[in-house]
């Protein structure tokens, strides 16, 4: 059988046994994951057969049958005796070492190059840039005046090779979609990179990976592999400013988000809210989730959330302020238009 | 089940003092010049480090540090080494006498070496808030200053000591020689730190 | 007299040990001069090395079972997804507590404290070269460890992790004295280790019995050399690191903030400098505990000394080589990555030798399965999964997805419990009786053994699969629906299987405390030097210091050991000998118990703790730390008579 068919196989039954998830460093939906998952196959069995050796040798050594007066030991007076052929023995072993640990620097290597390579020439360009805890996201093509603003989702279309640059705003982070990429650690005061060409159509799910705080566990991002069309219509969607209100409760609402404290930390496009210091929130509701993937986006989350952001995760940026019913009701309906 | 002891050799006649590897509390010293050198070492790593983001060193516009304090106090602290030796090959020969002339040295030429170190520190031309060259810098004097420090308070306990009658135990003299010795290295780890501090500075700006 | 006429005088007759002296009377007169006083007083002043190593190793018992406890807490969080029995505050806390209590107050201490008890006794000494630095690094590690544990009790613990990574421990983000705790504690715990290992590797070094060449000293010493080493070359990094940062925070200097030309990466530099020897600080003990359980109960030698000596010296320097595969993730230079990941794979073949001379040992020997052999095969059965682990980590692609994720959490678990709590089970099974004069239960034991075993692989095996599916590290809660309630509730489970274990040992140890068969000096016929001492050793540890002619003295001994002789009697007094052959060199005089190494580390604990609050601290309580230090340090007594030979 090949080594790529076997390989195949091997990842094949990986993910087929209940590996299936959106947060699976098995799934290798795209280029560098299934790297990964190749790579690991490899290195699984090879381990594995080193493993069963050396403990099988050891029970083999431990159980054999031996008559007591074949041993090298005190009692027979010979302990610092060795066996004959040990000599080879040793040589033997450290060479099966040796030659398997060099087998797998080899096919790691190997690796390497096929993921640098896989990072040649990108052709779509990310910006993400961390803080605690919730990722801001930005599409950046040449053009200015198409910058998509967004946050805790990444839309990538497959079979298309992207560059995400990462940066912090406070400490480090570590971007993760295990489906789709190894990790890469987003250092203040540095800018690293990471590559993903996705191979197959899915939602998935990211998470930070470097522990970063009180809410590090709630630090997701949904990210939509999608084909190209696809993107196309989300993106001009993006493009898009803020839809206006057409109810009285929701224009209550807009007068509200857009003047008082919300305006400070949050832009919604189109609106005199631009503040620079949250999410974006100019197509909220088009999102799967909020607050970095702690909460599914439903109607009664938006509500818990907007009412008291302090207790659904506590330690977030966004304080928990006195907000009158009415206007939350106002608040809520102007966020579920904002598509 | 007991062991019958059978005598071999007798150590009666063996000493109890002797000077450099023959001596229990000179391993220590050596144990101990080891963990500072390799913390020392590590500050150069660091500074090497922090060096390699900085197109300029010393960051622009900082002036690198003033070396006049610097050279007085290198020169003067190698020229302790004149009455550190003879201290050290006196208590080789247990000559008490010589030591007990010569150990003032060695307390009062460090209270000039803090002086001039203070006067070091001023000319550094940058504060360790400032940034990380700053930090780094002062970093390196602080510790070695430190390092000046308790091997002269060191030095003073010994001084008194070898004063008092204790001052005739053959041990005292062992102390007297480790104590030679954790100088030298107290004006040999000096020696690179000057460098980066006054030369290195210099060089790329 | 001056020393030049003390030369010239004759000795006067003063009592040494010899043909003439010997015996239960000469027992007597040394056990006066060397047990220290009764009551509070002299239990504070003690220097003897057995009870320093004991109290070690209780302490750091007690440390690892507390930890262990804050471990239950948190699998009880994490049996079930979005579970709220703990706040994420809390989480934080309990898990940052849980690493630097297990890695700082129990790993290294109780390593070190077996080697503080078994050192002198395998070398044929007694005592430790310098005992009162001993004392004091106990009393150091103690206050370092109960100040850490009462910022918990006052709800000031540090929750930034183990590793306290900046810029989230930094001032702006880490508000507050939790970090400050955090790194004083380092201080205290690294001080401690330093002057632990510079006593061992002086003691090691100059005072092994006559005719213990380096090549014949047992393996263990070996080890204890060779940790002892790394811990003096790697325990600054951390230190230096754990100074920047307390600068850092109250001082304001900027060595970790970009903002003003600093570098976050340069502390996981300097952290993992240290933090990757530090985990082979930890192993190599355990294997050394390994080859001297493997030599007794295979009834033989190890099999290739040389190798599994050269491969102790081997690790130790490789080591120092492999700090960057901790940071594969940051982004530095993937040329640079290469040498890490090829130093990381070769790291496994100096252990690969080691095991393959245990199991050379026991092929040639007859192995009897008593309790510390179960523990060696159930680490063979263990690390082995770690090291594994541990290769396929060292590739960087498969690093990046597995690093700071459950998979990771699963293979420090198996090498650091695997590779270290294994041995150190059977090693103080093994050596109790040598300790209490007792033996522990078999029967118990076996049990323990089993349950330890077993519930290991089901609380840590799953962290594996968790790791695969995604579960990153450190967190205190993940989402339901995404497979991770399996492994994590088999965790749980196998986590309080392993706790059942723990107080079964400890119930072992207790009970065979007082009600364990009473042991003899050598109950497992044991070939080392220590099994020659009393069971337990007197205060002085030999009446006569040994001579040793092997690498197993007492299975070439035929029932006699032979001894030198005319070492003094009345005032404690012990031999050099010279480095490489191990001649007798120097008669050493013993030291005195002192209450100074415990006043010492009042002075310097409060120096320590207040300058959490206060960087003045350390300029004014230079005062009282320096008269302590003084005070030790002075002579209390004008040397013995009669001492006319200096040279």
């Amino acid at each position: 059988m090949k080594p790529g068919r076997f390989t195949a196989l091997v990842v094949a039954g990986m993910a087929v046994s209940g590996c299936g998830g959106i947060q699976n460093a098995l799934g290798g939906q795209a280029v560098q994951s299934r790297d990964f998952v190749s790579l690991f196959a490899v290195f699984m069995v090879v381990c594995t057969v080193m493993y069963f050796v050396t403990v099988g040798t050891l029970m083999w050594a431990v159980f054999r049958r031996r008559r007591a007066t074949e041993a090298c030991t005190v009692e027979t007076g010979r302990h610092e005796v060795s066996a004959p052929g040990s000599r080879t023995a040793l040589v033997v072993w450290t060479t099966l070492i040796a030659v398997g640990l060099s087998a797998l620097a080899v096919a790691s290597f190997f690796t390497d190059r096929s993921l640098a390579a896989a990072a040649r020439s990108p052709k779509l360009a990310i910006t993400v840039t961390a803080n605690q805890w919730w990722w801001d996201v930005q599409y950046t093509p040449d053009n200015p005046s198409h910058i998509i603003r967004t946050a805790n989702e990444l839309h990538l279309p497959v079979g298309v090779p992207a560059e995400i640059t990462l940066k912090s705003n406070d400490v480090i982070h570590s971007f993760w979609i295990p489906n789709l990429a190894g990790k890469q650690d987003v250092i203040p005061g540095r800018v690293t990179d990471a590559q993903i060409l996705p191979r197959q159509i899915g939602q998935y799910r990211g998470q930070c990976a470097e522990f970063c705080g009180t809410e590090h566990a709630n630090m997701a991002l949904d990210v939509t592999v999608e084909s190209m069309a696809d993107f196309k219509k989300w993106a001009a969607a993006q493009l898009q400013p803020a839809i206006a209100p057409t109810t009285p409760l929701a224009a209550a609402g807009f007068n509200y988000v857009t003047t008082r404290q919300c305006s400070v930390c949050h832009n919604i496009t189109g609106t005199p809210a631009n503040g620079q210091l949250g999410p974006d929130l100019t197509h909220l509701a088009s999102r799967k989730t909020i607050a970095a993937g702690t909460l599914p986006l439903t109607r009664g989350n938006l509500y818990g959330w907007v009412a008291d952001p302090q207790s659904q995760k506590p330690g977030s940026q966004m304080p928990t302020m006195q907000i009158a019913p009415q206007d939350l009701h106002a608040i809520v309906a102007y966020l579920e238009t904002l598509k | 089940m007991t062991l019958r002891h059978v005598f071999a050799d007798d150590v009666s006649e063996l000493p109890t003092n002797a000077f450099s590897h023959r001596s229990l509390t000179w391993w220590g010293v050596i144990g101990f010049m080891v963990i500072e050198g390799t913390a020392f070492g590590l500050v150069f790593a660091t500074y090497f480090f922090l060096m390699s983001h900085e197109q300029h060193w010393a960051p622009q516009p900082l002036l690198p540090p003033n070396p006049l304090a610097g050279t007085l106090f290198t020169i003067i602290i190698l020229a302790t080494e004149i009455p550190n030796t003879m201290i050290k090959k006196a208590a080789e020969k247990y000559d008490l006498a010589t030591v007990r002339r010569l150990l003032p040295w060695m307390v009062g030429v460090p209270l000039l070496l803090f002086v001039l170190r203070g006067f070091e520190f001023n000319s550094l031309n940058v504060n360790w808030y400032d940034n990380a060259y700053g930090s780094v810098l002062w970093a390196l004097l602080v510790l070695h200053t430190t390092h000046i420090g308790t091997d002269w308070v060191d030095t003073v306990v010994l001084w008194r000591l070898m004063m008092t009658p204790h001052g005739e135990e053959p041990r005292r003299f062992s102390d007297i020689d480790e104590n030679s010795l954790y100088w030298r290295f107290v004006w040999l780890a000096w020696l690179p730190i000057y460098l980066l501090i006054y030369l290195v500075p210099r060089l790329f700006r | 007299m001056t020393p030049a006429e003390k030369a010239k005088a004759p000795p006067t007759t003063v009592p040494r040990d010899g043909p003439d002296l010997t015996g239960p009377e000469l027992e007597a007169r040394l056990h006066r001069t060397w047990a220290r006083p009764r009551g509070l007083i002299g239990w504070l002043s003690s220097v003897d090395h057995k009870e320093i190593g004991v109290r070690y190793v209780v302490t750091a018992l007690i440390f690892f079972a507390m930890a262990g406890l804050l471990a239950l807490h948190m699998r009880l969080q994490l049996a079930r997804p979005e579970s709220n029995l703990m706040t994420p505050e809390l989480y934080n806390e309990t898990f940052t507590m849980h690493g630097s209590t297990m890695m700082f107050l129990f790993a290294v201490p109780v390593m070190q404290g077996m080697q503080i008890y078994l050192t002198p006794l395998m070398a044929g000494t007694r005592n430790m070269a310098f005992p009162r630095l001993t004392a004091f690094s106990y009393w150091m590690y103690l206050s370092g460890g109960l100040m850490l544990w009462i910022s918990h009790v006052m709800n000031i613990s540090p929750d930034n992790g183990w590793f306290s990574y900046v810029p989230l421990a930094g001032p702006q983000f880490s508000p507050g004295k939790r970090a400050d705790v955090w790194a004083q504690m380092i201080t205290f715990t690294e001080v401690a280790a330093l002057a632990v290992a510079v006593t061992l590797t002086t003691t090691i070094l100059k005072q092994r019995a006559p005719g213990m060449t380096l090549a014949r000293m047992p393996i263990f010493l070996w080890s204890t050399l060779v940790t002892s080493v790394m811990v003096i070359f790697s325990m600054p990094s951390v230190a230096l690191a754990s100074s920047m940062l307390i600068s850092d925070r109250s001082v304001g200097t900027q060595f970790f903030n970009p903002a003003e030309n600093g570098d976050a990466l340069l502390w996981q530099h300097l952290f993992w400098f240290f933090g990757h020897p530090e985990v082979y600080i930890i192993f190599l003990p355990g294997t050394a505990f390994v080859s001297e359980i493997v030599v007794t109960f295979c009834r033989r030698s190890i099999h290739g000394y040389s190798v599994v000596a050269l491969s102790l010296v081997a690790t130790g320097i490789l080591a120092f080589g492999l700090w960057v595969h901790h940071m594969f993730a940051t982004g530095l230079p993937r040329v640079g990555y290469s040498f890490f990941t090829a130093a990381s794979m070769s790291v496994a073949i100096p252990t690969g030798l080691q095991i393959f001379c245990w199991i050379a040992t026991m092929w040639e020997g007859r192995p009897r399965l008593t309790v510390p052999m179960l523990y060696v095969i159930g680490f063979i059965f263990t690390f082995v999964i770690g090291g594994l682990s541990g290769v396929i980590i060292a590739s960087v692609p498969l690093d990046l997805q597995l690093t700071d994720t459950y998979f990771i959490v699963a293979h420090l678990h198996y090498v650091l419990i695997g590779g270290g709590v294994f041995p150190l089970i059977g090693a103080i099974t093994y050596w109790f009786p040598k300790v209490t004069g007792r033996m522990m239960s078999e029967r118990m034991g076996k049990i323990a053994f089993w349950a330890l075993f077993l519930g290991f692989q089901l609380a840590f095996f799953p962290m594996h699969i968790s790791g695969l599916m995604g579960m990153p590290r450190r967190v205190f809660t993940y989402p339901a629906g995404m497979g991770l309630e399996l492994p994590n509730m088999l965790s749980t489970i196998g986590a309080f299987v392993v706790a059942a274990a723990v107080l079964l040992f400890v119930v072992n140890l207790v009970n065979s405390l007082f009600r364990g068969v009473p042991a003899g000096p050598n109950p497992w016929d044991a070939p080392s030097l220590e099994w020659a001492a009393s069971s337990p050793p007197a205060p002085y540890n030999f009446p006569h210091i040994p001579v040793v002619e092997s690498r197993t003295p007492l299975w070439d001994a035929d029932g006699s050991l032979r001894v030198v002789h005319g070492l003094r009697v009345e005032e404690p007094e012990l031999l050099l000998t010279t480095v490489v052959s191990a001649t007798p060199d120097i008669r050493e005089p013993g030291v005195a118990p002192s209450p100074w190494p415990f006043l010492s580390t009042i002075a310097t604990a409060v120096v320590f703790v207040c300058s959490i609050f206060s960087p003045w601290a350390l300029v004014f309580g230079i005062v009282p730390a320096g008269i302590a230090l003084t005070a030790w340090f002075w002579p209390k007594k004008p040397p013995p008579e009669g001492e006319p030979v200096i040279v």
